[in-house]
């Protein structure tokens, strides 16, 4: 059996750290021992594939899941999925979740004293297409307070699930606005510890991607973890 | 050549989690239908008190009992595809931090070189408070000279963590594996 080709590692500074004082939480759910470095092997580089048979079409559509229409600055999202070379990662599950615009989420756990949109559940899911592009219409979520600190607010943002072609390019993230008054103060941001970084999970307004008397357009590309070069045959 | 693009940096699934991703929950990965021993994992993921975390959620990847993943990457034609069996599994942990899976035992798998893995499970772990999910195994604690014989086993220095990644069985192919984020029986996480 030849050696499989790993993905490549993580760049310093680019990644938060496990143990974030700032956010509280991180203390007691940090591991405290190092990790352990091993090497890919078969197992790491396959993961699950999900086919368009588990994803609908409307499930992209976060404003059309109720029976009328979501409070809130309507927006399209989109963009692409990108491995590091920059090739397309085509036909990968993009799950999303988020709060509504007044910033409460559909969760019984979320006790904001915001009001529930009963037309806004929050979550959509699509698969990229064959150039790795991806598309959702939704709302704009709302800011919304939390008790890591006193004071806390959670910049404006929508988290992501992607997979890509293996377990290795699994990525949860979050993806903020541009311009929030709240990212100086806001842990989770500032986790990332490069700036170059922190400026690549904010997306760009985009007027082309605006639909005319409809609602605003936002794009933001993600990237998964590149594969190595091909080892040299011995 | 292309200039290498960097990943997007990870963020914690935060508390709330739930509503966007446990519509993909599988914990019943194998059916009657599906070749091999069928086992049960359970287990509780807790923190550095000893507490429960309530609000985590666990992804396996697994090959199936004949030590094939259903994934294009893995060709070989001697160990047949299983057609009722995917080899994930995604599920929330409950309010007691709990988490249970119906699966297959995996058979072994290829390692580095000429090595050969003991039978084990990819589990990727997500929750409030991790910025970026860790990845870990389960290996089985009846698999006592696959295991002794792992190649990435074998790569904890310290012997005695290796245990905290060996499932040990119980009756009727149940298998109890916790989750220990700090303190003296830590569960090894692997930097990959
Ligand atoms: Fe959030």
């Amino acid at each position: 059996m030849a050696d499989v080709v790993g993905y490549r590692r993580e760049v310093p500074g680019s990644q938060p750290p496990h143990l974030h004082a700032p956010y509280a939480s991180t203390v007691k759910r940090a591991p405290t021992r190092p990790l352990v470095y091993i090497p890919h092997t078969l197992s790491e580089v396959t993961g699950p594939v999900f086919g368009h048979d588990r994803v609908r079409p409307e499930d992209a559509d976060l404003t059309k899941q109720g029976a009328g229409q979501p409070i809130g600055e309507r927006m399209i999202l989109a963009g692409r999925v990108l491995d590091g070379d920059g090739r397309p990662v085509p036909h990968t599950l993009v799950e999303i979740w988020q709060a509504n615009s007044t910033g409460r989420y559909h969760h019984e756990r979320d006790q904001h004293d915001a009001p529930l949109d009963p037309n806004f559940t929050g979550t959509g899911r699509c698969i990229t297409d064959a150039e790795g592009n991806y598309r959702f219409v939704t709302i704009k979520p709302g800011a919304y307070p939390w008790r890591n600190h006193h004071n806390a607010w959670r910049p404006e943002h929508i988290h992501f699930s992607l997979f890509g072609p293996s377990f290795m390019t699994r990525l949860v993230t979050q993806m903020y606005f541009p311009g929030d008054p709240l990212f100086p103060y806001d842990p989770i941001f500032n986790g990332i510890p490069d700036e170059a970084a922190r400026q690549r999970v904010i997306c760009q307004f985009d007027l082309g991607l605006t639909e005319p008397e409809w609602a605003l357009g936002y794009r933001w590309d993600i990237v998964l973890r590149g594969r190595d070069a091909t080892p040299m045959e011995k | 050549m292309t200039d290498k693009l960097i990943p997007t940096a990870s963020a914690t699934v935060g508390p709330y989690f739930h509503i966007g991703l446990t519509w993909l929950n599988h914990t019943e990965m194998a059916t009657a239908a599906t070749a091999g021993r069928q086992i049960v994992i359970t287990g509780r993921v807790v923190d550095g008190n000893g507490e429960a975390i309530p609000d985590a959620m666990i992804e396996l990847w697994q090959a199936n009992a004949a030590g094939r993943y259903d994934h294009p990457e893995d060709g070989r034609e001697d160990k047949p595809v299983d057609r009722s069996f995917h080899g994930y599994g995604r599920s929330r942990t409950d309010n007691d931090g709990g988490f249970r899976f119906v699966t297959v035992k995996p058979g072994p798998v290829p390692g580095p070189g000429n090595t050969l893995q003991a039978p084990h499970v990819v589990v990727a772990l997500f929750m409030r408070g991790l910025l970026k999910h860790l990845y870990t195994r389960i290996y089985f604690a009846d698999e006592a000279a696959a295991n002794a014989a792992d190649p990435i086993l074998g790569l904890i220095d310290d012997e005695g963590r290796r245990a905290t990644l060996l499932a040990q069985p119980g009756p009727d192919g149940t298998y109890r594996w916790d989750i220990v984020m700090q303190g003296d029986n830590e569960t090894v996480f692997f930097d990959v």
